[in-house]
């Protein structure tokens, strides 16, 4: 499998990163089913892991479609080992409370809103219309992370600490969100990737934004930045995560209901 | 071998009478996402659908539900493709439609200015999403209505209650 991915044609090693991102950061938020803070959230959270989940599945068949050796989402998301998922670490992570959910949300959410606007306008057909469907969720997703971590930062000193710490915790992961390498730039020269580094700043602007209105301090730039997702270089939660995503389809390989 | 090609005007309503899963009271078509229906020479029926959001889950039984329906409409040979542009906004969602949610006491959306009309997809989510400034309750009539949370038991609604006879109502949210 390894191997696959010196054969796989660029435009599939990108929406399978793209694919695997958002796959992985809906199995987070379905964890937080029946432990979010209130009812209403286990539902909201519920709602965009799934819109989350819907994109992936579209990403991922599509990344199935042009890699060209039969496969489809499911044996990309229930058949690869560690090593072969490419999703950022930013979205593996395992949420110590909920403040650090939310914190994730809001710089993940800004960064993917910003890049499926851009990805909507791709020479890719398939890759356009994907991010012209997903870019009016993930509007709700970013507006929802931001109320909470302004309801948080500014809320009470626990909350407030708690928010703050969720904010450190998730800052080292940030500049991995931004890394770019040849294939995508080699993709972006023919209008179907999305120049990472490009939307840096205009993330800034508004995470910089939202955190000075909920009281919260803006991290350094993290001395140490946490990355290698890309590459299938993954931090010690995602095989935790994998086991629970992938354990009913391996155990009972073919099962269907 | 189909004796006789079914008619497309009568694949067609076939298709359009199927109902959403999820909003029973609206049609595929009242709600919009029903983009074309095709018959072949040879009788085969290919029926176009889009997703209301990305994760919808109720795709799958509407795409079963098309197939049923084609059936017992007489076609042997129903395929359905699902396309993604351009993109469903709660624009696609008929007048009718619209009326149908609001006498089964959910409010329907706001205009977003993303329709089938508009010529536009993408880049909706450059701006903010959009507000919604007064949502009338399905009930009363009273615009005094709040948003109790914005993510409702399907993807498409938010939930919302009315000040004034007190009662809670979905809202399909616009998107």
């Amino acid at each position: 499998m390894s191997a696959g991915a010196v054969v796989d044609p660029p435009v599939a090693v990108y929406a399978t990163r793209l694919g695997d991102d958002t796959l992985i950061l809906a199995q987070r938020l379905g964890g937080w089913i029946t432990n979010a803070p209130q009812l209403e959230e286990d539902v909201a959270l519920a709602n965009l892991g799934l819109d989350l989940l819907g994109q992936a599945r579209m990403l991922l068949t599509y990344a199935g479609e042009r890699e060209g050796l039969g496969r489809d989402e499911d044996d990309l998301a229930y058949s690869r080992d560690e090593r072969g998922f490419c999703n950022v670490t930013l979205v593996e992570r395992a949420d110590a409370d909920f403040g650090e959910a939310m914190a994730r949300l809001l710089v993940f959410s800004v960064y993917q809103l910003l890049l499926y606007d851009r990805l909507s306008a791709s020479t890719d057909p398939t890759l356009a219309a994907i991010a012209a469907k997903a870019v009016k969720e993930v509007a709700y997703h970013r507006d929802h992370a931001t109320q909470w971590v302004l309801r948080l930062g500014d809320g009470t000193p626990e909350s407030h600490r708690r928010m703050q710490a969720g904010v450190d915790c998730v800052w080292p992961h940030v500049d991995e969100l931004f890394e770019t390498d040849d294939l995508e730039r080699a993709l972006v020269a023919e209008g179907v990737a999305v120049d990472r580094p490009g939307l840096r700043a205009e993330w800034e602007s508004y995470v910089r934004d939202v955190l000075t209105r909920a009281t919260l301090t803006v991290p350094e730039p993290a001395a140490a930045p946490v990355t290698g997702g890309r590459a299938g270089v993954h931090t010690e939660a995602m095989g935790y995560l994998l086991a629970e995503l992938q354990h009913l389809v391996r155990s009972h390989p073919g099962a269907t209901w | 071998m189909p004796a006789r090609a079914l008619a497309p005007e009568a694949a067609r309503a076939a298709a359009a009478a199927v109902t959403d899963p999820e909003l029973p009271v609206l049609t595929i078509a009242e709600l919009g996402i029903l983009r074309a229906v095709r018959v072949s020479p040879d009788g085969v029926v290919e029926v176009d659908v889009t997703p209301t959001y990305a994760g919808c889950p109720a795709l799958e039984a509407i795409e079963a539900d098309v197939k049923a329906a084609l059936r017992v409409a007489g076609a042997t040979d129903v395929r359905v493709r699902r396309v993604l542009a351009p993109a469903w906004t709660t624009d696609w969602i008929t007048e009718p439609g619209r009326d149908k949610l609001a006498a089964a006491g959910i409010a329907p959306p706001s205009p977003t200015g993303h329709g089938p009309t508009a010529g536009h997809s993408g880049t909706a989510g450059s701006g903010p999403v959009d507000l919604t400034l007064a949502v009338r309750c399905p009930r009363c009539g009273s615009t005094a209505t709040r948003e109790l949370s914005r993510f409702g038991p399907t993807a498409c609604t938010a939930l919302r209650s009315c000040a004034s006879c007190r009662e809670p109502f979905e809202h399909v949210k616009a998107l």
